[in-house]
């Protein structure tokens, strides 16, 4: 049985996720992520023993390429998507700035 | 690399200033960055030192609807370092790892997590000890950041530049277990471990271009606990000797914490090369909380037989077989003998190997073949991996059997490897005709007449005058006596 998720478990994981959220809407995200996990406990009551387990819902397995070059973007072009560029290079605000 | 011969469970001491009455601890985590000519799950170029941005594409850069594809030459190449490490080379999925840092555009790295490719292996040093190797999992390597302002410090720039020509660039990050002893067997493991990922054929092993990263949990207890300690994971180690350098300061930086009653509080630490010390990179606790969940977007990799025979085709023998096929040969003859195993290893490390075993197999007496490749070839690496093995093994038999003395043989063999040519050939143009046992005799008996006091003293059993006897010998004949044959000379005329 899943218990239902608290507004600070909902307000840590949009922390984790550099999600900014009101305390209204922890409140309206706890009840919706507890139903949905509440779904997931159904799945998980049923019988699966025999049943192999798999990752994904497509039963393949060792897609792989051949290790050849192909063409890359041209570095306007790829830079044209950040919010400031330097010296041909992405330019983002200090890192971690706030720790000492 | 020598002194690596410490067994497991012996404590690190020499060198090791503070750290009196503990044990250092070391398990390493070192990620390499594969040999291919593409990038992990792009087909952009994988290449060190091209114009920032200009190796990336949709796929790397993580753009909205882009799918990444597993490079079938990655995985054959960590199935080869799985091999080359004794791994069991098991099926694995791939996951993502969430964070948020700039240098991965994602804000995730795809990674194997609970079940990586390679697990349970080990690697054994020259001195015999065998590091465990919990596991060498595939992931992808992330870009580059450049901090700017506040003297490139990352906690005091003022903004940094992104470069992600490294991002998506295939690794395989090997994970050994905390059987290493300190900074000596660190850098052995590490020495080790590079001779193997170049041997396997997955890496250039270029640390300085960062081809090979090493970061080092390092944990001290008291000397004959068997508890482990808390452990700080040291990273920044661009080289052996920063690895070194920086376990020395970090355990005893642990030990005189310890000490002076504190705790050690399990973080991760950056290594100043300038300053000679580590220093916290503080985070907020939360960070590693990376939400690892499954890859939707990557299929399992099983490889089957068939994956694994394609991928381990042509591997050649690591390192420690060819230690052990060097010392087989020579055996018995050279095992109490002093520096043998440093001999081995030197000719195994320059690749001196196949030389001294093809000299061997035309006849060449096995102790001296290692001696003369350890000590003389080991001068000329280069030349000396092209040597003739027939040329070799002439010269070793010229020397075994006295028509060369070892000074002689010596000066033949720098002359091979500059020109090559026939030993016997460039004996003769040097002269080194051999001394004959009438033209020996006379020279033996004039140094003899010359010396009456140093004779009496032979005579008397002081076994130091010998050398002093066959040294002015040697003098006389301009070193072409055979030292063996000069002593047997001395002693037959005791009476
Ligand atoms: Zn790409």
């Amino acid at each position: 049985m899943s218990e239902q998720l608290s507004s600070e478990a909902v307000a840590h994981i949009a922390r984790l996720a550099r999600l900014e959220i009101t305390a209204e809407e922890s409140a309206t995200y706890a009840g919706q992520l507890s139903a949905i996990l509440e779904h997931v406990e159904a799945v998980r009551r049923l019988d699966t023993a025999g049943v192999p387990p798999t990752s994904h819902a497509l039963e393949l397995r060792n897609v792989l390429r051949a290790d050849e070059p192909r063409p890359c973007l041209e570095r306007d072009e790829v830079l044209s998507g950040a919010p400031r560029a330097e010296d041909g290079r992405f330019l983002v605000p200090r890192i971690l700035g706030e720790e000492p | 690399m020598s002194g690596s011969g410490t067994p497991a469970g012996a404590p690190a001491r020499a060198g090791e200033a503070g750290v009196e009455g503990y044990e250092i601890v070391v398990g390493l985590e070192v990620h390499c960055e594969l040999a291919t000519a593409t990038k992990l799950f792009c087909g952009c170029t994988n290449a060190f030192g091209a114009v920032s941005n200009t190796h990336v594409c949709p796929v790397c850069l993580g753009l909205p609807g882009s799918l990444p594809v597993l490079n079938r030459r990655a995985v054959e190449l960590a199935i080869r370092i799985g091999r080359a490490l004794h791994c069991e080379v098991r099926p694995s999925t791939f996951h993502r790892k969430n964070y948020f840092y700039p240098d991965m555009p994602k804000d995730y790295q795809i990674s194997q997590y609970d079940e990586p490719i390679n697990v349970d292996g080990y690697l054994e040093l020259p001195g015999g000890l065998r590091v465990g190797i919990e596991r060498a999992h595939i992931e992808e390597d992330t870009g580059k950041t450049t901090h700017v302002g506040g003297g490139g410090r990352i906690h005091d720039a003022d903004y940094s530049l992104v470069d992600y020509n490294r991002a998506g660039v295939p690794l395989v990050e090997i994970v050994s277990r905390p059987d290493v002893r300190g900074a000596e067997q660190a850098r052995a493991y590490v020495s080790e471990l590079r001779a193997v990922l170049v041997a396997s054929g997955a890496s250039d092993g270029r640390m300085e271009e960062g081809s090979l990263r090493v970061d080092a949990n390092v944990s001290v207890r008291p000397l004959g606990s068997d508890v482990l300690g808390t452990r700080c994971e040291v990273k920044n180690l661009n080289s052996l000797r920063s690895l070194g350098r920086a376990i020395e300061h970090e355990a005893a930086r642990q030990v005189a914490l310890v000490e002076s009653g504190g705790r050690v509080v399990q973080e991760t630490r950056h290594w100043n090369e300038a300053e000679g010390r580590t220093s916290s990179m503080r985070s907020k606790e939360e960070a590693n909380d990376y939400r690892y969940f499954s890859e939707p977007d990557l299929v399992p990799l099983v490889p089957d037989a068939d994956l694994v025979e394609r991928a381990t085709a042509g591997m050649p023998l690591m390192p420690a077989a060819r230690r052990k096929r060097v010392a087989a040969l020579v055996g018995d003859a050279l095992g109490g003998e002093a520096g043998a195993s440093d001999q081995v290893a030197t000719v195994v490390d320059l690749g001196l190997d196949d030389l001294v075993v093809a000299a061997v197999g035309l006849g060449a007496d096995p102790s001296l073949a290692l001696r003369r490749a350890a000590n003389e070839a080991a001068q000329r690496p280069e030349e000396a991996r092209r040597l003739d093995a027939t040329a070799f093994a002439d010269l070793l038999g010229l020397e075994v059997t006295g028509k060369l003395s070892s000074t002689q043989a010596k000066t033949v063999l720098a002359e091979l490897l500059e020109h090559g040519g026939e030993p016997e050939e460039i004996a003769r143009r040097l002269g080194y005709e051999a001394l004959s046992s009438d033209e020996l005799a006379g020279v033996v008996d004039d140094v003899i007449a010359a010396h009456p006091a140093e004779w009496e003293r032979f005579l008397g059993g002081e076994s130091k005058v010998a050398q002093l006897l066959t040294g002015q010998v040697m003098k006389a004949t301009k070193g072409r006596a055979n030292g063996r044959t000069v002593a047997e000379a001395l002693d037959a005329r005791r009476g």
